[in-house]
This record gives C-alpha cells, sequence and structure tokens, in this order.
C-alpha cells in the first residue's frame, strides 16, 4: 500500500517542467538533490587532482608534472623539467575546492536541506526562494573557481598556486587573474553559505512542528543548526580577510605588506579565525548524520541525547576561540601559545563526549553491519584517529618538530577526508532509499566500503611516519630516503580512487534501475525521525499537514 | 494535484531570480576582474545591472506577495528572525576591519618590529581632528537614526501618517547629508588608500560603512515610497522594521568608528 501510494504521488509529481523543477526551484528537496550532485561532480575533479599527486609523490624524482607538458605516462630520466607552479596549482584547488565547494554544500546544502525541514516537521524552508539563491551562488563560485584553474596566474601559467589558505605575500605577489577570480570563488561561496545558514536557523527557530520543544530536535537537525551559526559568524570574517588581499593586490593597499606599515601574521589570524570554525563547519553535520545511523543500526536510541547536542553547541563555541594553533611558528608570545594549546585541548572533551556516546549506543545494542553502518563504523575509527593526533598537534612544543610536515596532513585528512567524507557516504547510503527509492545493493556497498576504508588508511597512515621523518608537505618532490612510504601512500590512493569511480558507476546503475525501496522506512523501528513516515521519494510538497506529536515523539531517549 | 496547505507557512512558487542572480553574480565578477586586470568595465557593468535588476524584481514580487497576504503572523516572525541574522553576518564582517585597524593600531609596524613597536599613527600621517567634521556627521547621523524612530513610533502608535512620512524624509536628507560630508571629508583627506596602512584601514573601514549608510538610505527611501503607497499598518510593517534596524545598526558601527578610528586613533 505504502509503496503504491507513494508511486502514485511521484507520478504527479513531475507537472513541473524540466527547467522549473530544476532551475527555479523552491523546493528544499529539490534544492538538497542539486547540491549534492555538483558536489560530487567538484569532488569528483578534485579527487582527481590527487590522484595525479599521489602519481607524481609515487618515486622520487618527477615523472609526471613536466615543464615540457603535463603527462599521464612517466617520462623517462632526464626527459622531464619538475613544473612545480603545476604541483602548486593542484595542491591550491584540491583545497579550494574540498573546503569551499564539496564538502559544505554536500553536508549543509544537501543533507542539510533534505532533511533538517523533514527532521523538524517543516513544509519547506523558511526562505524557500533565498534557498535557491544559495544553490546557484555556489554554482557561481564553481564556475568562477574553475575559471581562476584556467586563467593566467603565477610563473606565467594558468592558476594560482598559493595554498588554500592564499596567505600574503605569495597571494598578493601572485601574477595574472588567476587569484582575484579565486577570491570572488570564495567570496561567493561564502556569500552563498551565509544566506544557507540564514535559511537554516530561521527554519530551526521557527518552523518545528507544534510540540517540538528544542530538546527534542533530532539531532542532525541540530548539528545543522550549530553549524549554521558557526557559517555566520565565521565566513563574513574571511569575506574581510580577503577583501584586503584583493585591495592589496589590485588597489595598492598595504594591509599585509610590512612595506607600508601592514603585517602578514595579521592575515593569518584572520583566516583561521575563519578557518578553525570551518573545519567544525566541515565536520558538525556528520556528526548528526553518524548519531542517527549509529542509534538505527544498534537498534537503540542514541545514548545520552542532551550531552550529544550540548557537545556539539560547546564544540561550535570553542572552535572560535582556539585558531592560533594553527600558526605556532610565527613568534607568538609563550603566553599566547599556552593559551591556544589550553583552549584547543579542552575540545577534546566534548568531543570525547560524542565519541564515547556512540560507543554507548552500541553497547549492549543488537548491532547490524548494514552499508551505511559500516560507513558510521569507519568515521567512528577514523575521527578518532585524527583526533589523537590532533592532540598531539595541539602542543606548542611538539608542533615545532611536526609543523607543515606530512603528520600535519595525515591528521588533517584523518578528520577531514576520512571523517567527513565517511559521514558523507554514510548519509548517502542511509538515505538514498529515502531520495530516490532505491537502495544502493548491499554488496556493492561493503564493496565500495572496504575499498575505500582500506585504501584511505593505506594512503594517510603511512604519512604520519613520513610526518616524523621530517618531510615537509606542499613538494613535488623528495629525497630518496622517503620513497617507501609514498610509494605506498600512493597505491592506497589508486585504491580509494578506483573504490570513488566503483561508488559512481553503481550509484547511477542504481539511480537509473527501477525503484526497489519504496516502502517509508526502509531500515528498522529506530530510525524513528519524522523523515522515515513520509513515501520514498517523498511527493513534491510535505507536511501540507503538519505532523502530530504522536509521530515523532516516541520519548525513546527518556 | 488537488494538495490542500493546512498550515502557515509561505510556500512559494517557482522563480527564475535564483538563477538569474547567480548568474548575474558570476558575470559582474568576472567582470570585475576583468576590469581589474585593464579590459574595460563593460562586463562588470553589464553584470552589475543584472544584479541590481534582480533585487528590485525580486524584492517588488515579494512586496506583492505581501500585498496578498502571503506574509501571516508566523512568516513575518521568520522574516524578522533572517533579518537580525543578516545583521549579525554584517557584524561579524566589520569585526575583521576593526580587527584590522585595532592590529595596527595597537602593535604598529615598525623598523624593529615585532620587538619594538612602531608609532600610530604611522609617521608622517596626518589625520583628522575629529571634533570637527567627524563630531558633525555623528550628531547628523544620531539625528537620522531618531527621526526614523519618530516615523515608527509614528506608524505603530495612531498610525499618523503626516509624521510617519516627515520622519522618514528627515532620516533620508540627514542619510544622504552623510554621506555628503563623507564624501567631501575624503576629498580633502591628507592620506591616500594605497601605500600606507593608515589610509587602508580608514578606508575600506569608512568606506565599507558609507556604502551601508547608502544601502540603509535606499532601503528607507523604499519604505518612504511604501508609506505613500498605504502598505504598511500598525500591525504589519516588517519591511519598515528592517531598514529601521539596519539604520540603527549602521549608526552603531559609526560610532564605534568614530570612538576608535577617529578619536582614539588619531
Amino acid at each position: 500500500m505504502a509503496a503504491d501510494a507513494a508511486t502514485h504521488a511521484h507520478d504527479h509529481e513531475d507537472t513541473r517542467g524540466f527547467f522549473t523543477r530544476w532551475f527555479m526551484s523552491t523546493n528544499h528537496k529539490d534544492i538538497g538533490i542539486l547540491y549534492l550532485f555538483v558536489a560530487g561532480f567538484v569532488g569528483l575533479l578534485s579527487v582527481m587532482f590527487t590522484v595525479y599527486m599521489r602519481m607524481e609523490l609515487m618515486h622520487p624524482g618527477v615523472q609526471y608534472m613536466c615543464a615540457e607538458g603535463a603527462r599521464f605516462l612517466p617520462a623517462a630520466a632526464g626527459e622531464c623539467t619538475p613544473n612545480g607552479h603545476l604541483w602548486n596549482v593542484m595542491i591550491t584547488y584540491h583545497g579550494v575546492l574540498m573546503m569551499f565547494f564539496v564538502v559544505i554544500p554536500a553536508l549543509f546544502g544537501g543533507f542539510g536541506n533534505y532533511f533538517m525541514p523533514l527532521q523538524i516537521g517543516a513544509p519547506d524552508m523558511a526562505f524557500p526562494r533565498m534557498n535557491n539563491l544559495s544553490f546557484w551562488m555556489f554554482v557561481a563560485g564553481v564556475c568562477l573557481g574553475i575559471a581562476s584553474i584556467l586563467s593566467p596566474g603565477g610563473n606565467g601559467q594558468l592558476g594560482s598556486g598559493v595554498g588554500w589558505v592564499l596567505y600574503p605575500p605569495l597571494s598578493t605577489r601572485e601574477a595574472g587573474m588567476s587569484m582575484d577570480l579565486a577570491i570572488f570563488a570564495v567570496h561567493v561561496s561564502g556569500a552563498s553559505s551565509i544566506l544557507g545558514a540564514i535559511n537554516m536557523i530561521t527554519t530551526f527557530l521557527n518552523m518545528r512542528t507544534p510540540g517540538m520543544t528544542l530538546h527534542k530536535v533530532p539531532l542532525f537537525s541540530w548539528s545543522i543548526f550549530v553549524t549554521a551559526w558557526l557559517i555566520l559568524l565565521a565566513l563574513p570574517v574571511l569575506a574581510g580577510a580577503i577583501t584586503m588581499l584583493l585591495m592589496d593586490r589590485n588597489f595598492g593597499t598595504t594591509f599585509f605588506d610590512p612595506a607600508g606599515g601592514g603585517d602578514p601574521v595579521l592575515y593569518q589570524h584572520i583566516l583561521w579565525f575563519f578557518g578553525h570554525p570551518e573545519v567544525y563547519i566541515i565536520i558538525v553535520p556528520a556528526f548528526g548524520i553518524i548519531s542517527h545511523v549509529v542509534a538505527t543500526f544498534s537498534k537503540k536510541p542514541i545514548f545520552g541525547y542532551l550531552p550529544m547536542v550540548y557537545a556539539m553547541v560547546a564544540i561550535g563555541a570553542l572552535g572560535f576561540v582556539v585558531w592560533a594553533h594553527h600558526m605556532y611558528t610565527v613568534g607568538m608570545s609563550l603566553t599566547q601559545q599556552s593559551y591556544f594549546m589550553l583552549a584547543t585541548m579542552v575540545i577534546a572533551v566534548p568531543t570525547g563526549v560524542k565519541i564515547f556516546s556512540w560507543i554507548a549506543t552500541m553497547w549492549g545494542g543488537s548491532v547490524e553491519f548494514k552499508t551505511p553502518m559500516l560507513w558510521a563504523f569507519g568515521f567512528l575509527f577514523l575521527f578518532t584517529v585524527g583526533g589523537v593526533t590532533g592532540i598531539v598537534l595541539s602542543q606548542a612544543g611538539v608542533d615545532r618538530a611536526y609543523h607543515d610536515t606530512y603528520y600535519v596532513v595525515a591528521h588533517f585528512h584523518y578528520v577531514m577526508s576520512l571523517g567527513a567524507v565517511f559521514g558523507i557516504f554514510a548519509g548517502i547510503y542511509f538515505y538514498l532509499p529515502k531520495m530516490a527509492g532505491r537502495k544502493i545493493p548491499e554488496w556493492a556497498g561493503k564493496l565500495h566500503f572496504w575499498a575505500m576504508f582500506i585504501g584511505a588508511n593505506i594512503t594517510f597512515f603511512p604519512q604520519h611516519f613520513l610526518g616524523r621523518q621530517g618531510m615537509p608537505r606542499r613538494y613535488i618532490d623528495y629525497p630518496e630516503a622517503y620513497a617507501l612510504w609514498n610509494y605506498v601512500s600512493s597505491i592506497g590512493a589508486f585504491l580509494a580512487f578506483a573504490s570513488f569511480v566503483f561508488f559512481i558507476v553503481i550509484l547511477f546503475k542504481t539511480l537509473l534501475s527501477p525503484k526497489n525501496a519504496t516502502e517509508p522506512n526502509p531500515w528498522n523501528e529506530w530510525a524513528d525521525t519524522l523523515e522515515w513516515t513520509l513515501p520514498s521519494p517523498p511527493p513534491e510538497h510535505t507536511f501540507e499537514t503538519l505532523p502530530k506529536q504522536s509521530e515523532w515523539d516516541k520519548q525513546h531517549s527518556h | 494535484m488537488a494538495h490542500e496547505k493546512n498550515h502557515d507557512y509561505h510556500i512559494l512558487n517557482p522563480s527564475i531570480w535564483p538563477f538569474v542572480g547567480g548568474a548575474a553574480a558570476f558575470v559582474m565578477l568576472f567582470g570585475a576582474v576583468l576590469w581589474m586586470h585593464g579590459s574595460g568595465p563593460y562586463l562588470f557593468l553589464i553584470g552589475f545591472l543584472a544584479v541590481l535588476y534582480t533585487m528590485f524584481a525580486w524584492w517588488s514580487e515579494t512586496i506583492q506577495e505581501n500585498q496578498v497576504g502571503d506574509h501571516t503572523p508566523v512568516v513575518r516572525i521568520g522574516l524578522r528572525y533572517g533579518f537580525i541574522l543578516f545583521i549579525m553576518s554584517e557584524v561579524m564582517f566589520f569585526f575583521a576591519w576593526f580587527w584590522s585597524f585595532f592590529k595596527h593600531a595597537l602593535y604598529p609596524m615598525g623598523p624593529e618590529s615585532p620587538a619594538v613597536d612602531g608609532v600610530w599613527p604611522p609617521a608622517g600621517i596626518e589625520t583628522f581632528d575629529p571634533w570637527h567634521l567627524p563630531l558633525i556627521n555623528t550628531l547628523i547621523l544620531i539625528c537620522s537614526g531618531m527621526a526614523a524612530t519618530w516615523a515608527h513610533h509614528a506608524l505603530v502608535h495612531g498610525n499618523v501618517r503626516q509624521d510617519i512620512k516627515q520622519g522618514l524624509w528627515l532620516a533620508i536628507g540627514l542619510g544622504i547629508l552623510f554621506t555628503a560630508f563623507q564624501a567631501y571629508e575624503y576629498s580633502h583627506a591628507a592620506f591616500g588608500l594605497a601605500g600606507n596602512i593608515y589610509g587602508a584601514n580608514f578606508f575600506m573601514a569608512t568606506g565599507f560603512h558609507g556604502f551601508h549608510v547608502i544601502i540603509g538610505t535606499i532601503f528607507l527611501a523604499v519604505c518612504l515610497a511604501r508609506v505613500y503607497q498605504g502598505h504598511f499598518t500598525p500591525e504589519k510593517h516588517v519591511g519598515f522594521e528592517m531598514a529601521a534596524w539596519y539604520w540603527h545598526f549602521v549608526d552603531v558601527v559609526w560610532l564605534f568608528l568614530f570612538a576608535a578610528v577617529y578619536i582614539w586613533g588619531g
């Protein structure tokens, strides 16, 4: 019956034309899907950059990124002049794209848009038309970013090679239009995120279904709410910093130029005042998804709902007061370093609350390793590894040795590339039946998971060793001594990339095949938030009659 | 489908403006980059006009929706939340400019930096006397804020149309006067934007404030036009409230600029 109803609803859904539905949308579900697809496309591009980088780093010497021309087959010894600019462009755009155009749009724009209103029983977002503006400004930002890669930059070549943090003086001296386009790309994506954040906060505060008090809101919605605050308060500060860069580059101001009384370290402070909240903007929505997945497949309510909520709030608040731990080596006083060290380590407390609560949720539960649960499990492991190395790096003294080495690369990829991305995949496998009425076959999901899990660990775990050996990050080449672990790391990257390609194939195969999961709830009764009461996929308009409290208030957590 | 909406939230029809707005933003910024690299302002101007037209069309649509009664009490609460959040993001934008100002004023760079700080204002910079034009401008802006509040009270208490109009005209006139005085001050500055950190901080912070004054003045003018159209009632005037909040926000930023940049930092 439910399946019939769903199919029936779907037949009627497409009375809108293609252009009207996807280009003029005011529908949070459609906009969420648009976000996910564009973020996935940019993600693929950004991942391809990394595969090319890992090809280059597989062996000592430069074989692919040659001044004579970039190649996909290795050059023989002596045939290749290293093209450092191309390398720098690759690392820069990998970072910029992943930070601004992949993870935030996928988790906050995609899942946030689709599921936050559903979970709180809202018929749509508070500002449905502005919601679409967020999406199209994100696309405008992507276009500016791609234009930046393809336009004249430093060293007489295309693109900017200054690193995603855009530190002056590199970024103020980089020639050409590329850097300016990159700055505007970040401006536009920031504006898009701020509008999105305003929308999410208003929706959360103003449109919760009757009876859903703040302490009854599902954890994913809470995670989006916290993230929205971080975006709202952090991104405008970044906009100021990069506007200063733009002025320094084009209008002769000297914010960051000591020759005119400016200070390049000021840029680092302002950037990281945004940049540290940014890492929580990236990871907190993943926390939300993981909470639902872990509870569902442990067949238990989440352990410690309220501490989980306030841990996210605490992480968000603390995220604003720890920024300078990214810049221990710039010459701050010992007092400042001590403060930032202490504040940083304090964050381990609420993060520990979350990790242990997830573990306690599984404890005594009937754990079922469906694909989403595997991803959540992977997330727990990888995020914990990244968190532990984070504690190591938080210490100013130890950071003297590790700063700008591969240890840092390993650390932030464990928390972000693996933490956030595993969160995204957990979300895709968990929510695809709801969004598309189709389940990816279990065998394919599990194969994807294990290949990615093993591949990612082989990629990044050896980078801890490289960092401890002293290999600096952001170089195209390295001495013979680092050859072994670089080789291993590259093999892992290829495996992870293969798993990603496999996922794309299997995703499209699933989307193009007939619906196979049209029941409202394809999992079990512990997936008890409001989105699971709707047909799969949901009709164009949901909750035209607001849900009754009995439909969602299961009182599990009390 | 015979759907029936059983709630008071606002479900919008599909709209082309977000797509047009995104495209216009791309054209404008791409054009701005070309312009900065010497290709002429044409593409930028096309994009800029498209952005302005999008805003005009979009907000006209919003006002029409308001007139047909889509803005129920709960939607009006949402609009207010949204606008307050927008102002908070603006506050954080100014935070960056104040950060740069305070950093450079408290720890000026000198030849011995960072061991020995330099001086502030930097040597050779002749700053404005805060007690002349800046003080007058402060009074003008505060009076303008009071005039806006007068209009607001006239609207809420008894809906005295004559007072609303007078208050708004006064607020707008004073806003324009402020901008004119600021332009006059800029043209008489003894320092430039380029090449020195004092000018960079001064012009970017007060410049962005001035830009916000212009936006706020336009916002008040739109409200005045809507008063003549009879759009506002003592119960329903979210647009007016937003304009007033925005105007007060611009006031407060100025007070901080006046105290920090002009008095303390001069």
